[in-house]
This record gives structure tokens, C-alpha cells and sequence, in this order.
């Protein structure tokens, strides 16, 4: 392995001593760095268990020093869990599903938070390894991999469509897709497949574009203008990240609510 | 024309082209917005929170032709 070496900015990295017919280099893929078991290792996989790591090593110490008077950070912990519980309870009408559906819409949020706003520590996507002339962070915004985006859509996407099966039962739900009683309710449900795939794409481009947009254009910033224009895109973009982990959460919530509704029985 | 210059006019065309709608997209919800709220000062911290829910989804499309501007240009 090639030594290691620390550079402006990670996704996109400026060649500065060396001669490349554009400065501005990106990389839309996550670079590999080995190889473990015959799977590949990316920088952003890493990222994504330093994440975890960091969320479940909070969560264990937090659940263990619980009492029954609340300290500061307990007692803001339990605000803000009341007051998103609140609203998903306010979303579903129902206590029975905001119970079972709270801890995947919360951990979806938390997860994807944690990972956009880590994206901005000094040294994440600045820390790596060069390879001749093409350089390689060690960690990588995972919002800024297709894979982690599309990952947590399918897992979004397989709910959705199993908790609607499960809740209206498989001849109620399956009859919103396929439905010969008209033709024009023939239509409406070749409609509401094409809907229900496209959300994969939708889901998964929205976190992932938002993010990787927001690198490039730091990094961009920073060629036109170093130092003084990236400051003020840095906190948009981490505020950028933060409404992008509430909206893929939201989503989530808004689309079991969808699926679990009977449109006839609705009014 | 060779490749290289064809692809710097697909990139701007796209990132160009696709900014469009979102564009009058987040005009029309901001400018939706503000009538909201001159009609009912008192419920602007609901209208805002809302828009910019709103200005998030549609602004995710402008990005979208961003990131296909981008694969033109860097794949």
C-alpha cells in the first residue's frame, strides 16, 4: 500500500502537482480498498461501519446510564424522541403501527444523519492513499455511493409493499396492481406499479444526488475561490444533509401510511 | 466534432436544460408560500417547514440533471 497521505477534499480531489488535462478530478464510484473474504471493501462501506459503530457504541452507553431523573442529554434525548414519536403517531392515526414502524423510521433517520453530517469532520475523504497519480480516501461520505442509497431504498421499498400486504391481506393489496374490473382501473393499476418501482429510483437518486452534488460543488467552490467560498456551501450543504435524512424517513412513514389505507374504505 | 467536445455540450445541455423546471417549480412554491403567509401570518412556521419540504423534492430533480451532467462529463 502506497503511503499515507492527507489532500483538500475526498470524492473530488484537486491535482495540484500533477499534470491532468482538467484539475478537477471525480469519482462517482467508491473506491475499493481491499479485498476481505473475496469482497470488495470501499471506503464508503468503512464509513458506513464507522457510522454504526458510532450510533450502537452511543445507544449501549446511553441505555446503560438511563436513571429516573433525567440529566440534560437524557432529558434532550427524550424530548426529541417524544416529538418525533408524536408526529408518526399523528401520521398513522394509529398507536398499534406507530409501535411497530418508530424504530425503522427513526434508525433510517439517525443512520443517514449520522452518515451525511460525518461527511464534514476534518479528515474524512482528506485522509488517504495515492496510486501513482490517482488519489484514494480512506473514508467516504455513504450518501456518496450509489449502493448505500439504493440499499436503504430496497429496504424501504420491501416494507412498504409487505406491510400493505400484510395489513389489507394479498387479494385486497394485489387488487390496487391488477384490476380487470374496468378499463380504466386497468390503467390506474399499471400506473400505481410504475409508481410503486419508481420509488426505488426516486429514493435512491434523491439522498444519493443531493449528496454527491453537494462534494462536487464544495470542491468546485473551492477551485474558483479557496478558503472564503466553501465556508458558507459547507453549512448549506450540512443542512442540506440533515433535511435529506428527515425526508427519506418521512417518505418511508408517508408510504406505509399509503399502503396500509384502503383507498374505498379511506372516506 | 469529436467526442470530447460533444461531451461538454451534452453536460451543459443537461445541467442547463434540467434546471429549468425546478427553477419555476421552487419559484411557484416559494412565491405559494408567501401569499400563505401574508393571508395567515400566525401559521407561518407550518407554511415554512412545508415549503421547504417541498422546495427539497423539487430542487432533488435540478440535482438529478446535475448528476446526469456529471456522469456525461466524468464517465
Amino acid at each position: 500500500m502506497d503511503t499515507l497521505v492527507a489532500t483538500t477534499s475526498g470524492v473530488a480531489t484537486v491535482a495540484t502537482a500533477v499534470v491532468h488535462e482538467s484539475p478537477i478530478h471525480v469519482s462517482l464510484k467508491a473506491e475499493v480498498l481491499g479485498h476481505f473474504l473475496g469482497l470488495p471493501i470501499t471506503n464508503s462501506l468503512l464509513m458506513t461501519w464507522l457510522v454504526m459503530a458510532l450510533l450502537i457504541g452511543f445507544a449501549f452507553f446511553f441505555g446503560r446510564s438511563l436513571t429516573l431523573i433525567p440529566g440534560k442529554l437524557q432529558a434532550a434525548v427524550e424530548w426529541l424522541f417524544e416529538g418525533a414519536y408524536g408526529y408518526v403517531v399523528e401520521t398513522f392515526e394509529s398507536e398499534e403501527l406507530a409501535k411497530k414502524f418508530f424504530p425503522l423510521i427513526a434508525t433510517i433517520f439517525l443512520f443517514v444523519l449520522v452518515g451525511n453530517e460525518l461527511e464534514f469532520v476534518p479528515g474524512v475523504g482528506s485522509i488517504g492513499f495515492f496510486h501513482g497519480t490517482e488519489f484514494e480516501p480512506l473514508l467516504r461520505a455513504p450518501a456518496a455511493d450509489l449502493n448505500f442509497t439504493l440499499a436503504l431504498a430496497f429496504i424501504s421499498f420491501f416494507t412498504i409493499e409487505i406491510t400493505g400486504l400484510a395489513v389489507l391481506g394479498a387479494l385486497k393489496y394485489s387488487g390496487r396492481f391488477v384490476n380487470f374490473s374496468s378499463p380504466v382501473n386497468f390503467a390506474v393499476g399499471i400506473i400505481e406499479i410504475v409508481s410503486n418501482l419508481g420509488r426505488l429510483v426516486s429514493f435512491s437518486f434523491r439522498l444519493f444526488g443531493n449528496i454527491f452534488a453537494g462534494e462536487v460543488m464544495i470542491l468546485v467552490a473551492g477551485y474558483f475561490l479557496p478558503y472564503l467560498l466553501p465556508a458558507p456551501l459547507i453549512g448549506f450543504e450540512m443542512f442540506i444533509g440533515a433535511i435529506q435524512a428527515l425526508v427519506f424517513a418521512m417518505l418511508t412513514m408517508f408510504f406505509i401510511k399509503l399502503s396500509v389505507t384502503d383507498p374505498h374504505e379511506a372516506h | 466534432m469529436d467526442v470530447e467536445s460533444a461531451k461538454l455540450i451534452g453536460m451543459a445541455l443537461a445541467a442547463g436544460l434540467g434546471v429549468i423546471g425546478p427553477g419555476i417549480g421552487i419559484g411557484l412554491i416559494g412565491g405559494g408560500a408567501m401569499e400563505a403567509i401574508g393571508r395567515n401570518p400566525e401559521a407561518s412556521g407550518k407554511i415554512v417547514s412545508n415549503m421547504i419540504l417541498a422546495i427539497v423534492f423539487t430542487e432533488a430533480l435540478g440535482i438529478l440533471a446535475l448528476v446526469v451532467s456529471f456522469i456525461i462529463k466524468f464517465v
